[in-house]
């Protein structure tokens, strides 16, 4: 298991500006829903998004300490998407 | 991941425009994410083939090497990776997936 806080501290590692917002689905902090939102995402497609925040979680996953990630990226609002 | 790992994988994902590699079987998933994909699939009425990858540890670990995506399941259309159940499901909710089946499956 991980603490929401050092998922969101391993995200803002990788990538700086990201907002993020994680949610413990069953409280046994290893089946997350984590939402993030960073302007680096801008002109990716959803497939980098989501290899960019996996990259950053690369440790927790490959230990399975995160054992089931729902995850999703959108780009700040006054961004361009493509 | 060794070559013969390698080349199964690149034969499975060739034998079917839609592969889907999940945890169970398409009657019997055995994680919620690969129902997902398997129920929205369905929904779509699009015929697919899967894998478990819970039967084969090689395979297990070598899908997320090939694709530089370490989460089941995985799906492949027509040999381009697709996206796990999170980008199904966007996709699908925003009408994209039907079109980008009927466009790829259609070639």
């Amino acid at each position: 298991m991980v603490q929401p806080a050092a998922v969101e501290a391993a995200i803002q590692r990788a990538i700086p500006d990201a907002v993020v917002t994680v949610e413990d689905l069953t409280g046994g902090g290893d089946h997350l829903q984590v939402s993030v939102t960073s302007s680096a995402f801008s002109g990716l497609s959803r497939i980098r998004q989501h290899q960019m925040v996996y990259g950053a979680l690369q440790q927790e996953l490959a230990s399975e300490a995160i054992h089931a990630l729902a995850l999703n990226t959108t780009v700040p609002a006054d961004q361009p998407t493509d | 991941m060794d070559d013969s790992t390698r080349s199964r994988i690149e034969t499975l994902i060739a034998s079917s425009p839609v592969f889907v590699f999940m945890k169970g079987s398409k009657l019997m998933p055995q994680c919620g994410f690969s129902n997902n994909v398997v129920q929205i699939l369905h929904s779509l009425g699009v015929s697919f083939e899967t894998f478990d990858v819970l039967s084969d540890m090689e395979i297990r670990q070598g899908i997320k090497e090939f694709s530089s995506w370490p989460t089941i399941p995985q799906v492949y259309v027509k040999g381009e990776f697709m996206g796990g159940s999170d980008i199904l499901i966007e996709m699908y909710n925003a009408g994209e997936l039907k079109e980008k089946l009927e466009v790829a499956l259609a070639s």
